[in-house]
């Protein structure tokens, strides 16, 4: 395999961008990532998205898009693992390039929730859970994982207030990313006092509904030296998926994400790294509950100890091992096929050192954990800089 | 919307607990598979789900999906059955969800689930009631 690069980034403003079509905020994120990797043509476009069909009508979307930026011609592809769909793109673009099938490849991440409401979008993100078995007797994904956290917290002593911490470090993460959705202070007590949507889930623990697009441009190391100009190379040295039952029911252990545990060991492997070795990380905190079990299955912390390490500062800027430094999906926002991209554009700002006031000093190598419905897929990439 | 197709369908596993058994390593699939998770074996027999188990899990929905408006909050439940079979339900009979909690023994009971509108497809199934 050959070694491969990230030489390009595109991020644009989320949010409720009633002003913009899908098309257009897929078109910014993707000229972006052109423009600051300074190609102009690929070989390849990938592009992550859950659900356009029931978000906006629209299937055949990966020829449609491509068209936009007038690159009708170039292969083209949507794929789909849920809210891991954006890590999936990645990871079927570092294929191409990693294989030498494709040289350039512009990977991307879309969503436009907007378009719909509430209830339609509620349905919409549904269909990543067991429609037959779970979404028939009304449970939601909030309800999915609030069951999950009731199990991490009778076994661990887990409590409310370490995942509101969750959201309260993530929310002041994103103050200072001009790209989130919400530039919002919110502290463990406002957590606590907001609505209940599924206990023990209060609704300032669960992302929000968000349009948002971000791209990358992938190339061969040699291809991204001459291109760099100064910048730092950034590589990804390890890219690792796995899958779970979907239903929660065919799990044998509710109180872990054995995906996310897999993906993460198939990663490290490829990587050569350990999770000591990881400065940064970007993980799918969708409901704060999410990041805690995360952080435990990445090994950031031994099984139980995800929640206090939030309470006490660990996972913060300054902390052992910032995580979110973006805002995470509880502030930058959550466009479901989006997000699995955007997690590793902060992680390649990150080791490029250019992430402004939330710059984690010093970070070289960083993770990026992406994960689809309830568990049912999760994708893990690392990225370090090349000497 | 479920079509009636579906409805049809689905029948055995909603009205009756309908599943299959491995003879290979005796895992029970409800809804019955082709292949089965836990050794791959092909062979099923043919078995019915016992009706008594205990909640492993559950939540109090406060933001009902669409269909669910009017029986909000819905109280569902993650249960393992007497034979291992494990299977999300509904609550019923449930005076104050406070009260449910892990190992809480419940029992598997008949009831309407939800409906298609004033005029369509009535979906039965089971919830699980305080035993
Ligand atoms: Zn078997």
């Amino acid at each position: 395999m050959r070694d491969v690069a990230i030489i390009g980034v595109g991020m644009i403003p989320w949010g409720e961008l009633w002003e913009k079509p899908l098309r257009t905020i897929w078109a910014e994120a993707a000229v972006a990532a052109l423009e600051d990797a300074g190609v102009d043509t690929v070989d390849l476009i990938t592009v992550g998205c859950m659900s356009p069909g029931l978000f906006v009508g629209q299937e055949h979307l990966a020829s449609m898009v491509a068209d936009q930026i007038g690159m009708a011609g170039v292969p083209a592809a949507r794929v789909e693992s849920a809210c891991a769909s954006g890590g999936l793109a990645l990871r079927n673009g570092f294929a191409e390039v990693a294989s030498g099938l494709a040289d350039l490849v512009l990977v991307t991440g879309v969503e436009k929730m907007t378009d719909v409401d509430g209830a339609d979008a509620t349905f919409a993100l549904g269909t990543a859970a067991d429609q037959e078995y779970e979404g028939f007797h009304g449970i939601t994904f909030p309800g999915l994982y609030a069951m999950m956290a009731r199990v991490h917290m009778a076994r661990h002593g887990t409590t409310v207030r370490q995942m509101a911490a969750v959201a309260a470090k993530n929310h002041a993460n994103g103050l200072l990313n001009p790209n989130a959705q919400y530039h919002l202070k919110v502290t463990v007590d406002d957590v606590l006092a907001s609505t209940m949507v599924a206990d023990p889930l209060h609704l300032l623990d669960c992302s929000p509904i968000t349009d948002g697009a971000a791209a990358l441009v992938l190339a061969p190391v040699d291809r991204a030296r001459d291109l760099a100009g100064g910048r730092p190379v950034v590589k990804i040295t390890g890219s690792g998926m796995a899958t779970d039952s979907i239903a929660l029911a065919d799990r044998e252990d509710l109180g872990r994400l054995r995906a996310v545990q897999l993906a993460a060991e198939r990663a490290y492997a490829m990587a050569g790294r350990k999770p000591s070795d990881i400065h940064v990380a970007e993980v799918h905190d969708c409901f704060s509950i999410a990041e805690i079990m995360v952080t435990e299955e990445l090994g950031f912390f031994p099984p139980g100890e995800g929640g206090p390490a939030a309470e006490n500062g660990l996972t913060a800027l300054g902390g052992r091992i910032p995580v979110n430094p973006s805002g995470g999906l509880k502030s930058k926002g959550h466009p479901v096929g989006a997000t699995g991209v955007a997690q590793v554009a902060e992680i390649v700002t990150q080791l490029r050192g250019e992430a402004g006031q939330r710059q984690v000093q010093g970070a070289s190598i960083g993770l990026a954990q992406n994960m689809g419905g309830s568990g049912g897929s999760s994708i893990v990439h690392i990225l370090e800089v090349a000497s | 919307m479920i079509s009636p197709a579906r409805s049809w369908r689905e029948a055995p596993q909603r009205y009756r607990l309908e599943a299959a058994k491995c003879t290979g390593c005796g895992r029970v699939c409800y809804p019955p598979r082709v292949v089965c998770p836990s050794c791959r074996g092909r062979d099923f027999e043919h078995v019915v789900l016992p009706r008594e188990g205990n909640v492993v899990t559950h939540t109090v929905v406060r933001v009902p999906p669409q269909g669910f408006v009017e029986q909000s909050p819905l109280t569902i439940a993650l249960v393992q059955l007497k034979d291992g079979t494990r299977l999300m339900v509904q609550m019923a009979d449930v005076a104050d969800p406070e009260t449910v909690h892990a190992g809480m023994p419940v029992r598997l009971e008949f009831r309407r689930i939800n409906s298609d509108g004033e005029a369509g497809v009535i979906y039965y199934g089971h919830k699980a009631v305080p035993a």
